[in-house]
């Protein structure tokens, strides 16, 4: 029965995939161009007009654009000409390093956080006001006080992981069960010991999915960042390629940053199967 | 560490011969507890004030009580989980400052660390007594205290694999095995089916025959107090709950489950005990205003059976005799 409805939504989400193909195809296909233009006037006004076709690229157009693309996806042939696969590690990288960061610091102040009611309270406010603010809005004082672009687009994938984790963090760690605590109180155990064996265990499904929430806003944001300070990464290239009237390379780049995406989701989501205990 | 007022030290025992017996086995004193919390109308809510309580080394002492008199609140602050408002307890000659490994606690809820295995949660209780053991001789002291509780064949698995009374077995070998002085059960068998119950209460009862354990547990079972118990305390309701008395269990110590019913003064231990929980708990107020003599610093002490031998004779059924009195005079 299971097996069944998995290959019914299988089928259904090719068909699904089907239909779009075909009416994306249909509708860029272009129909009759203009007739009896002057010729000059028709070479100023390109093959939109005198052979009908859409400025938006069609499937298979798409398809032949990122066939290209993938085939030699790491070549470097100057500033603004690099395969998609080295601008998409540009940007993980980035995403990586802003991520990995935020992990050291909200992580232990977290535990901080979530042990003593006293410092929650008191960097509850800080918190509450630093939370919301767009992470793109640190941008100008980053570039500003940093002064490198690079390293300000990893300060803004620094900040806006930082919340999710640490507030997860804190939460996980602020609701241990007490009677595991009370176990470890009854065996004596240091408090140390006591934060790695029984409450950072007892937290790590918690810890886990905040950060899961912070890579995918990461990942999120990592591409308007790149847009801003340029350079390097699938954000700029999204940008450049806007810039070039290359719709199509926009689109492939659009499927990448979803399918990258997916796969920094499914990886976080895995690991926090691993730490995941039933009661 | 202030020095136990009234316990001698162990030197002074041998030498004085004249010691009543019950002063020179005491393992547990509570002295004076209370437990208070403010509350919003000024005057603080008091669950239980001036309690007092000694335990021998090797007894077996049940409280019982309905839920909410404070029952759980004794044990926890015994177990040093918990401050009392006023009051102190002494172990061993020491008043206690929090927990103590020498305090084993078995928790109602087993409280076993899921992320871990059978073995794992035995070990870690193991290797916090010991820490200077080596892993293999803390994993065949586990195993050993697994094996006592037999679930030697389940030591891999992690506790959502196991039933409810294999899930309290481990917690009962976890305690065993960290070989404490006193064990403290909180209403160890409560979620469990009576036919686990029964056989989890057989093996308990073994264990700690074998191993002359000292032990206090919670219970409002009645049963359970009388077939494990050999003192059994009865708490009245609370707020402002009291030690009322303090039931000798007369029952021979080599007692079978299956025979409890059979036993002479069986009846009389378990009606005494029924009718305290049913109207004497909510009303025994009321018999101290009737002039019923009752101190909260000794407990009177009661034998429903009208048994006169001393409870240290106790193992011989022979003395005892159908009782025409509910107390002992």
């Amino acid at each position: 029965m299971k097996a069944s409805e998995n290959l019914r939504a299988g089928v259904l989400s090719v068909a699904l995939l089907a239909v779009l193909l075909t009416v994306w195809h249909l509708s860029t296909r272009g129909g009759a161009g203009a007739e009896g233009l002057d010729p000059e006037y028709a070479a100023l006004m390109g093959a939109q007009v005198t052979q009908g076709t859409s400025a938006m690229p069609g499937p298979l157009d798409l398809a032949a654009t990122l066939w290209e693309h993938l085939s030699d996806p790491f070549y470097d042939a100057g500033p603004n000409d690099k395969g998609i696969g080295l601008q998409l590690a540009y940007s993980l990288g980035r995403v990586l390093l802003g991520f990995t960061l935020a992990l050291l610091v909200a992580v232990p102040l977290g535990f901080l956080i979530g042990m003593s009611p006293l410092i929650s309270k008191a960097l509850n406010p800080f918190i509450q006001i630093m939370k919301p603010i767009s992470p793109l809005a640190w941008m100008p004082l980053a570039l500003y006080t940093i002064r490198d672009s690079s390293a300000s687009a990893i300060f803004v994938i620094f900040i806006c992981s930082l919340w999710p984790m640490l507030m997860n963090t804190a939460f996980g760690v602020a609701n241990v069960r007490q009677e595991w605590l009370n176990v470890a109180r009854t065996l004596e155990i240091p408090p140390l010991k006591r934060a790695f064996t029984v409450i950072l265990p007892a937290a790590a499904p918690t810890i886990l999915t905040g950060m899961r929430i912070s890579i995918g806003i990461a990942w999120l944001v990592i591409v308007a960042a790149e847009m801003l300070v340029g350079g390097t990464g699938i954000g700029y290239f999204v940008w450049n390629e806007w810039n070039n009237l290359s719709i199509v390379n926009v689109i492939v780049a659009i499927l990448m940053i979803g399918l990258v995406g997916m796969l920094l989701d499914r990886l976080l989501a895995v690991c926090t199967r691993l730490v995941t205990f039933r009661e | 560490m202030t020095a136990p007022p009234l316990a001698p030290t162990r030197t002074q025992r041998s030498a004085e011969m004249e010691i009543p017996m019950s002063a020179n086995h005491k393992l547990i004193s509570i002295e004076g507890i209370a437990k208070r919390y403010p509350s919003k109308g000024g005057a603080p809510l008091t669950i239980f004030e001036d309690v007092w309580l000694s335990i021998d080394r090797g007894e077996f002492v049940c409280i019982i009580g309905h839920s909410g008199c404070g029952k759980t609140t004794v044990l926890n602050i015994l177990a040093g989980l918990d401050q009392p408002s006023s009051g102190v307890v002494i172990v061993d000659g020491k008043e206690i400052s929090g927990p103590s490994l020498d305090r084993a606690v078995i928790f109602q809820g087993h409280a076993l660390l899921p992320w871990m295995t059978v073995l794992g949660n035995v070990a870690y209780a193991v290797g916090a007594r010991h820490p200077k053991w080596s892993r293999e001789r803390v994993r065949e002291h586990a195993m050993r205290f697994i094996e006592l509780v037999g679930l030697t064949k389940s030591a891999l698995r992690r506790p959502a694999e196991l039933s409810g009374g294999m899930k309290q077995r481990v917690g009962i070998a976890r305690a065993l095995a960290l070989e404490p002085k006193t064990l403290l059960m909180d209403e160890p068998f409560s979620a469990l089916d009576a036919l686990t119950r029964g056989t989890l209460q057989d093996e308990v009862r073994r264990i700690c025959l074998d191993s002359d354990q000292t032990v206090m547990m919670i219970t409002h079972d009645v049963d359970e107090a009388i077939y494990l118990a050999d003192k059994i305390v009865l708490m009245t309701n609370g707020p402002q709950a009291r030690f009322a008395e303090i039931v000798e269990n007369t029952l021979p110590r080599e007692r079978i489950r299956r025979d409890l019913h059979r036993l002479p003064g069986y009846y009389d231990i378990r009606n005494h005990l029924m009718d305290f929980l049913v109207t004497r708990s909510a009303n025994f107020d009321d018999e101290l205003d009737e002039g019923r003599e009752w101190s909260a610093r000794s407990v009177p002490r009661v034998r429903p059976a009208g048994c006169t031998a001393s409870r240290f004779s106790a193992s011989s059924p022979s003395v005892s005799t159908h009782p025409t009195k509910d107390e002992s005079p």
